[in-house]
């Protein structure tokens, strides 16, 4: 019953808010119609309205996915310096991590499903129910694991939540042993999903055993990027406190990953093109393309050059500690790391096909639009869990100042 | 008061079970009945004939046709082998469309379960080199070779690995299955296929009614729906009848061989051991059940 009360009041927060917060509902709202609109034109004619066909049998769908488990991933291994630094707001630090963990995850699964052929047959992958291929199938290793990651956090989020409203202690013999799962649980995420590529031989370009690290790196440069501004909002608009320093120091750690994803990538390009077998030709479509299909040569190049700025403004620690730089940089990462994820990881592997014939695939506006309707799912979401943690932690929005017999005296 | 209360409770009641009636209805039982069917593997017989039997009736109502839909188990001590002559193939792709004909594949949009590549003879087997689109007067041309692919039918088959489902499996004789009312159209083992021999239904299939072939395997060329992944099964509705597949039986030059490898007499396992044979890719160890070899 208390539970009940709980959500009930939360349900209550959602709907109050200043014109702003309406008119970002209503921007958010109508990308979801928008895109919504064309997602259904997916639904009655088929996966035919993507421009995937046999050749590029995957594409932007589950490229989007990849990303996303990065964020999910890299939200929650902040806790570990949060920890280690011992920057104050730990608590808070959790709640947020893992309100956007939570997110992520909703969005990920939201890809697989627009991704398949049959969404109704979902369920064929449960265990118990379906005939879920474990532990044979990466995919099904892939869906269990999120799930678990999903469940964690949706429990360690709410469970906190729920206490700071009721102002009762929360138990950290719950908490604790939950959060500490939960952080090798956001490293086998990742690596997970980069097996799930790297699982197939016949796939050159993904075949090698640096994926999973790159993902990890790569991951804890977007991931922390977002957070880093949304600790900047917070910290402007409520009570939030994070010492300028912690917001450095989160920005010298993406350094370090940014280096590090720089450094692989390096070493994944001197191996392929000292080398100069035939996989190379992968490679060569990404950055060069082949012959006149030069179609994704724009996308990886805007990623490689998003991704050296970043990593310059990040580096030089003046322009680490100036916000509008940092602030740059952070957006920059994370659009690096978006198309290198949702473009350049995915359309390479598949051009050439495995029998050597190009089909050229740029997305279309069927898939732009179930992407944005998916992101305007996750950004709503996000909106209304943030809403609901800044009132419950930072407003004092909780059981005692809800008495009515409280508001009188 | 009370009787506010059993009008109330009464509002309550009508209302719920108007709702479950227009959940009933809009769902129509076979529809339903659809969502909740089982893998075929796990199927009892009894299940399976009742399956088969609706099924043959939904095709009739359809279609207007008469289906012979069977679902006849792989044959003990047989395990399938295919050998393909590099040396005789002229490329000219009546297998494809034989193919195509036989296993009731989807005209618009398109698939193809058999792609001939042409190659040119001073490269060797070189994909990289090789093209799918080649249209002239007449096959062969001078200074070319043509490689048909298809599935390979693997004995350690990459893409029965990654199914999250178990939609696709090997049959005792050696082919790779579908059940299309199980694939959820996820597309992984089109990625795990070092073949290309995987294919989709990205739109309604779609299959003119009097080219229909009416003889099906419910794991082989029955008709498939969108969403679905389909592929070569040695035409398992032919070759468990003792049967040669279509693309065989269709080969203008003879180039295409087919028997039970274990068999020590057939004319497989004369080819493979008299002959020098090659299987594709053969680095990435998936054991194709698929040879090709140089006859002359």
């Amino acid at each position: 019953m208390n539970f009940i009360r709980f959500i009930r009041e939360c349900i209550k927060i959602i709907f109050r808010g200043s014109k702003t917060y309406y008119a970002w509902l209503i921007f958010l709202l109508l990308l979801l119609l928008w895109g919504g609109y064309g997602y259904l034109g997916q639904i009655t004619t088929g996966l035919i309205k993507t421009h995937m066909r046999d050749s590029v049998s995957w594409a932007f769908y589950i490229g989007n996915f990849t990303f996303l488990v990065g964020v999910a991933a890299a939200a929650v291994m902040l806790v570990i310096p949060a920890y280690i630094y011992d920057w104050k707001p730990i608590k808070e630090i959790v709640i947020f991590g893992e309100l956007l963990a939570v997110c992520a995850v909703i969005m990920c699964v939201s890809f697989i499903i627009v991704d398949i052929g049959n969404p109704l047959r979902f369920w064929h992958m449960l265990p118990f129910i379906g005939t879920m291929n474990f532990p044979s199938s990466m995919l099904s290793w892939d869906f269990f694991v999120l799930s678990i990651y999903l469940i964690i956090n949706l429990f360690i989020v709410t469970y906190l939540l729920y206490c700071i409203f009721y102002g009762k202690e929360y138990k950290k013999s719950i908490v604790l042993p939950l959060v500490l799962i939960s952080i090798p649980m956001a490293v086998a995420i990742h690596t997970t999903t980069a097996f799930l590529y790297n699982a197939l031989p016949g796939r050159v370009f993904w075949n090698s055993a640096l994926l999973a690290p790159r993902f990890l790196a790569s991951a804890f440069c977007s991931g922390p990027a977002i957070l880093l501004i949304l600790f900047q909002i917070l910290r402007k608009t409520t009570k939030f406190e994070i010492k300028d320093e912690a917001i450095w120091k989160i920005a010298e750690l993406m350094v370090y990953a940014m280096f590090i994803y720089l450094f692989f990538t390096i070493a994944e390009l001197f191996k392929e093109f000292y080398s100069g077998t035939e996989n190379i030709l992968y490679w060569k479509y990404l950055l060069f393309g082949i012959g006149d299909h030069k179609e994704i040569v724009f996308y990886s190049w805007s990623s490689i050059l998003m991704g050296c700025i970043a990593f310059i403004l990040f580096l030089i620690p003046k322009t680490r500690k100036n916000f509008l730089t940092l602030n740059i940089g952070a957006v920059l990462i994370y659009g690096s790391v978006y198309v290198e994820k949702g473009i350049a990881l995915i359309i390479p592997a598949f051009t050439p096909d495995v029998l050597g014939q190009i089909y050229i695939y740029t997305p279309s506006l069927t898939e732009i639009r179930t992407a944005v309707m998916i992101f305007s799912i996750g950004f709503l979401l996000f909106t209304f869990l943030s809403k609901i943690a800044i009132a419950i932690v930072f407003e004092d929005y909780n059981i005692i100042s809800l008495k009515p017999g409280k508001k009188i005296t | 008061m009370k009787k506010e209360n059993s009008r109330r409770s009464f509002i309550k009641n009508i209302s719920l079970a108007t709702f479950s009636a227009i959940a009933l209805s809009g769902c129509n039982g076979a529809a339903f009945d659809q969502f909740l069917q089982k893998n075929f593997k796990t199927l009892s017989k009894k299940e399976k004939d009742r399956l088969i039997k609706e099924l043959e009736n939904k095709y009739k109502e359809k279609y207007g046709k008469e289906f012979h839909i069977s679902d006849k188990p792989a044959l003990e001590g047989t395990l399938f082998g295919y050998a393909l002559d590099l040396s005789r193939c002229v490329g000219c792709r009546r297998c494809v469309y034989a193919c195509v004909k036989e296993n009731n594949q989807s005209r618009e949009p398109q698939i193809h379960w058999i792609e001939v590549l042409k190659m040119e003879k001073e490269k060797g087997i070189d994909f990289t080199h090789s093209t799918a689109q080649y249209n002239p007067e007449k096959v062969p041309e001078d200074g070319y070779f043509y490689v048909p692919v298809q599935c390979q039918q693997c004995k350690n088959p990459p893409c029965v690995k990654v199914c999250p489902v178990r939609a696709t499996w090997q049959e005792p004789d050696g082919i790779t299955v579908v059940d299309y009312n199980w694939c959820i159209g996820c597309r992984y083992c089109m990625a795990a296929c070092p073949y290309g021999a995987r294919h989709f239904n990205w739109g309604e299939p779609n299959v003119p009614v009097n080219e229909i072939n009416t003889e099906v395997h419910f794991l082989g060329n029955r008709l498939r729906m969108k969403g679905v992944v389909e592929k070569c099964t040695f035409c398992v509705q032919r070759a468990r009848e003792g049967k040669y597949p279509a693309c065989v039986e269709i080969c203008p030059v003879g180039a295409r061989k087919f028997g039970n490898l274990l068999d020590p007499d057939s004319e497989i396992r004369y080819i493979l051991e008299n002959k020098r044979v090659l299987v594709l890719k053969q680095e990435l160890n998936t054991q194709p059940k698929f040879y090709y070899f140089f006859g002359i």
